[in-house]
């Protein structure tokens, strides 16, 4: 019989396909992957808001406008089911937040580019959107109860969030000819960053393996990618949207498209912290969070002036 | 003579699979979080309903009103735009 703290014993259970539950027995290593890739998940949800709230004044309708609204609502509270769930796990939101601000911890690095204009907003909703749904339907399996049952929410939720981006893309490919043209510069410049949303090749993933193995991760990064490309590339075509790509082609043999070479050293780059906005993403969050700190001194003052009033009545 | 009580009240929450939400399922009676835990097995999961128990002591919960569920819950009605539904896709648009 196997002794319930082992960690054989949680890989038994990992791969008869229960799921794990915050109390219960996991290795060092499973909570501290689990903790990055949660809060690396959750931090990007929060970033992910900035790009998009750059448009919200600038929205062209009021029906854009309340579209736009709710959709970056679902972002934060996306963000708050994450990090909830991450703190199941024995870490603190200030310590989260504290990694974030310090640059300790990650968020994705597609916001780390600039909305330029209205178009990026559509590309934004169906190109960035559209790569993270497909990594979060997958994410619905994951080994980690409190993580699983965050994503089935937010796979929800998100479902209005790419079909928003592509109505947006629809809308200005039949409009004039310099909509169109906005519509394909934002393709040009959101195709491959959103590509490189999944990270690295499988080959060149070095935590990629203990993720699979845990349940952590359901598909590996270049399947997740495959998913992609090939679900997106039809919807392009559809609406006359060229790939910025002069090599790609569908592979008759797998039905898979086959693309040319994703451009890694932009990505390390960006990573590093070196993309257009990493440094306004970090010092807007900073700024914002410190603005706010009096009134978690005054949430905190309060509930210590109410907690003795209570003492006194008892 | 210590004072003969009914002891305090726990709300019971059950797991029905792995990896599922933990639902209300009702309260037991208990002196402590051990007692609280073998009466909730002992009460709640006779016919192998669970596969993993919660249980939180009562005066833990807050409930909202049931008279401010208009206030509280009306204004997310005239959001239909929350809703994939609301969005129309170009005829022969696949997996959106």
């Amino acid at each position: 019989m196997h002794n319930e703290h082992s960690d054989a014993h949680f890989q038994s259970r990992i791969d008869s396909g229960e799921h794990i539950e915050a109390k219960d027995y996991m290795p060092e290593g499973y909570r501290k992957h689990l903790i990055r890739q949660m809060s690396q998940h959750a931090h990007s949800e929060v970033i992910g808001m900035q790009p998009e709230g750059n448009w919200i004044t600038r929205a062209p309708s009021l029906r854009a406008k309340q579209i736009l609204l709710a959709k970056i609502q679902d972002e934060g509270g996306h963000g708050l089911y994450l990090y909830s769930a991450v703190e199941t796990l024995g870490v603190s939101r200030a310590e989260l937040i504290e990694q974030l601000q310090s640059g300790k911890a990650k968020y994705s690095s597609i916001f780390n580019y600039p909305a330029l204009n209205w178009a990026d907003i559509g590309a934004i909703g169906w190109l960035v959107d559209g790569a993270a749904i497909v990594n979060q339907v997958s994410l619905q399996r994951t080994s980690y109860g409190p993580y699983s049952r965050a994503m089935v929410r937010i796979c929800k939720e998100e479902s209005f969030h790419q079909r928003q981006g592509y109505e947006i893309m629809t809308t200005m490919m039949r409009g004039t000819k310099d909509q169109k043209a906005m519509a394909q510069d934002a393709m040009n410049r959101w195709w491959w960053p959103a590509l490189m949303m999944f990270g690295p090749h499988d080959s060149d993933s070095p935590r990629s393996s203990d993720a699979v193995k845990w349940k952590i991760k359901r598909e590996t990064n270049d399947e997740l990618r495959q998913k992609f490309i090939d679900k997106t590339i039809p919807q392009a075509e559809l609406i006359g949207l060229t790939i910025p790509d002069k090599n790609f082609k569908l592979d008759e043999k797998t039905g898979h498209y086959t693309l040319s070479p994703i451009n890694w050293d932009e990505f390390h780059r960006v990573i590093a912290g070196h993309g257009p906005c990493n440094k306004q993403r970090l010092e807007h969050h900073i700024k914002y969070h410190e603005q706010g700190a009096w009134v978690r001194e005054a949430a905190e003052a309060y509930k210590i002036k109410h907690s003795k009033k209570e003492l006194q009545t008892v | 003579m210590a004072t003969d009580t009914q002891l305090d009240l726990w709300e019971v929450f059950i797991q029905s699979k792995s990896g599922q939400p933990y639902i209300h399922s009702g309260s037991v009676h208990a002196s402590d979080v051990k007692m609280a835990m073998q009466n909730a097995r002992d009460i709640y999961t006779r016919r192998g309903e669970g596969t993993s128990i919660w249980v939180v002591p009562s005066i833990y919960i807050s409930a909202s009103d049931p008279d401010d569920s208009d206030m509280l819950f009306d204004p997310s009605k005239d959001k239909i735009y929350r809703h994939p539904t609301f969005y129309v896709m170009p005829e022969g648009a696949k997996n959106i």
